[in-house]
């Protein structure tokens, strides 16, 4: 309203990263490019032996060296890419949208509703997450849809608690009683009053959820209980070269880093979010 | 102590119970998921129908599975953790003196990652904002980003691949001396302090941190009570409380941690087991690992919420 003096800086200023959040955006921006243009980017094939030596040394023609068999390690990396970004969104996305949506319908709906969803949840919390994917890898197998729905479930009480709270806090407020008073259903109230303002924080949110599932996919991949041979993301390419960390290979130690500076930049990036987004509730 | 602590803390052994039951029925369910008969499986391609039924009766799966899994849960109050399918030995006869070396890492680990959290944590949010906080805050967050294995891997490298102290990942079986019995026990809980304390240290150091913010912080400071005071008179009693929650609540990684660790070091303690019986589907023996795991991390938790109501001088 008075704002029709105010040059439109300040307004850009609030959507801006700082040095560090740009960073961590430019690090993931380049993880998601990768795993788009994987097949494009590998200079081998990946199945490919392309070393007489197996834990081969950084070289000009191998720029990451060369893994057990003698394959390039820099094409296996970057179509990992492809299995840990991949699954991970995947997963990610539909744990936070279910617990989202479960989440507000709880805090709306209230009653007994609320409290079995958030009771049984809470019960699902308590199993330690790396246990959960070990014993649904045992039960039903290891392949990647059953991968992607486990650790959406493992994930989704989270994001279910954390979407309650602020929809809870969010409902106490006049504009609901206000639009509860004008008649207006249960999925108006969601939709339209309740998840404008509850989005910034569950984007945060989403992204710590993000780094969560990488870190456990990569530990059941290393396990042995993830993305299964002859494909491998970067939980399993570590797993595949273990036996070269006595020599300190560099087969073993590019996926760490890789599966390092993804879950770091992602961190990064959160912690640094621009205000407008940040603040949003 | 008044009835209020009393029947707050009921409350919360109650909600522990109701989720210890759900927890089970959760384990019970997810190892029934297995497709394919079970019985068919234990007994390859070359079985016969017969033999098949006659496995299946004797191991009760032709019975519903609500009444197996009452069966289970009677079978764990007795002690009875079933037969394991891998090899026909008593689960809680595998998992026994496993158990105990699992027991024996957790407990060393406790014992190196604790006093150095509570000293770290507490000295960064005394020097909150100078180069050592950062330093410290830096590390452990980088710590609590990565993977387990990636610092597994990474103590590798520096201990004994360019320092050359410890053996990288092999272990004898046999151990024939306190200097073997350290060597052991060196990576794996280097790994584990690394991972836990990472933890612990952020906790300590957020609980602490508000405590130096509240107003009789700021009342002895215009005192003029000297820093050391202030830290140890005046705002460390009150963090206790909090800080031990946040050991507790710590502590519970230390089981993901565990299982990690015990892979790739190739320690034999129950993780280890547990993840080789998931590589051979043996589902008595993963049901029973999952609930001990379970059963430590609802100990943990609850115990965290437990110091937390007592901690709480409001309520007493």
């Amino acid at each position: 309203m008075t704002t029709l003096t105010q040059t439109p800086a300040p307004r850009r200023r609030r959507f801006a990263f700082n040095l560090t959040g740009r960073i961590g955006l430019a690090i993931v921006l380049a993880c998601a490019l990768v795993a788009i243009l994987a097949p494009l980017l590998a200079p081998y094939p990946i199945g490919k032996i392309v070393d007489t030596d197996y834990y081969g040394p950084m070289s000009g023609k191998l720029w990451l060296g060369s893994d057990y068999l003698g394959r390039d390690m820099l094409s296996r990396i970057i179509l990992g890419t492809r299995y840990t970004v991949g699954i991970a969104l995947g997963a990610v996305v539909i744990a936070c949208a279910g617990g989202v949506v479960l989440g507000m319908a709880a805090a709306v709906i209230g009653g007994w509703v609320d409290l079995v969803l958030s009771r049984f949840f809470d019960a699902l919390n308590s199993i330690p997450s790396k246990l959960f994917g070990l014993m649904m890898v045992a039960a039903v197998g290891s392949s990647i849809p059953v991968l992607i729905l486990t650790l959406a479930v493992i994930y989704l009480p989270g994001a279910y608690r954390f979407a309650r709270a602020l929809a809870v806090n969010v409902n106490t407020m006049d504009f609901i009683t206000v639009a509860r008073i004008r008649g207006e259903g249960p999925l108006y109230l969601v939709l339209s009053e309740i998840l404008p303002n509850i989005r910034g924080p569950v984007l945060a949110d989403l992204g710590l959820r993000f780094v969560f599932i990488v870190l456990l996919l990569s530990g059941l991949s290393f396990l042995g209980l993830g993305v299964q041979p002859p494909n491998a993301d970067w939980g399993a390419l570590v797993r595949e070269n273990l036996g070269g960390l006595p020599y300190g290979a560099p087969a073993v130690i590019f996926p760490s880093i890789a599966i390092a500076s993804l879950t770091i930049s992602v961190n990064l990036l959160i912690d640094n979010l621009p205000r407008k987004i940040r603040d949003r509730s | 102590m008044t009835s209020s602590v009393f029947s707050l803390v009921a409350g919360r052994l109650t909600a522990t119970a109701v989720t210890l039951l759900i927890v089970s029925l959760a384990v019970f369910v997810a190892t029934s998921l297995l497709p394919g008969d079970t019985a068919t499986i234990l007994l390859g391609q070359a079985a016969t129908p017969d033999a098949v039924e006659g496995l299946r009766k004797a191991m009760h799966l032709d019975e519903p599975a609500a009444l197996r899994y009452v069966f289970w849960i009677a079978g764990l109050f007795h002690g009875d953790l079933g037969t394991s399918y891998a090899n026909n030995m008593p689960v809680a006869q595998l998992i026994g003196a496993r158990l105990v070396n699992s027991m024996k890492l957790a407990g060393v680990t406790t014992l190196f990652s604790v006093p150095l959290a509570l000293v770290l944590g507490i000295t960064a949010a005394i020097f909150r904002g100078t180069l050592y906080d950062r330093v410290v805050t830096f590390l452990t967050i980088g710590l609590i980003s990565v993977p387990e294995f990636v610092v597994a891997t990474t103590a590798v490298l520096i201990f004994s691949v360019y320092l050359h102290w410890l053996p990288a990942l092999a272990f004898a079986n046999e151990i024939h001396s306190v200097v073997q019995l350290l060597r052991v026990f060196a990576m794996p809980v280097i790994t584990l302090t690394f991972v836990v304390a990472a933890q612990m240290i952020r906790m300590t150091r957020a609980a602490m941190i508000e405590m130096l913010g509240t107003h009789y912080v700021e009342m002895a400071l215009l005192k003029g009570a000297s820093r050391s005071r202030i830290v140890l008179r005046h705002a460390l009693p009150n963090a206790l409380g909090p800080i031990v929650n946040a050991m507790a609540l710590s502590l519970s990684y230390l089981l993901g941690g565990v299982i990690i660790v015990e892979t790739i070091f190739n320690y034999p303690g129950i993780a280890k087991l547990m993840v080789d019986g998931v590589a051979t589907r043996d589902l008595p023996l993963v049901q029973s690992c999952a609930m001990i795991f379970c059963i430590g991390f609802l100990i943990l938790t609850t115990l965290a919420d437990i110091v937390a109501i007592l901690a709480n001088p409001r309520l007493r």
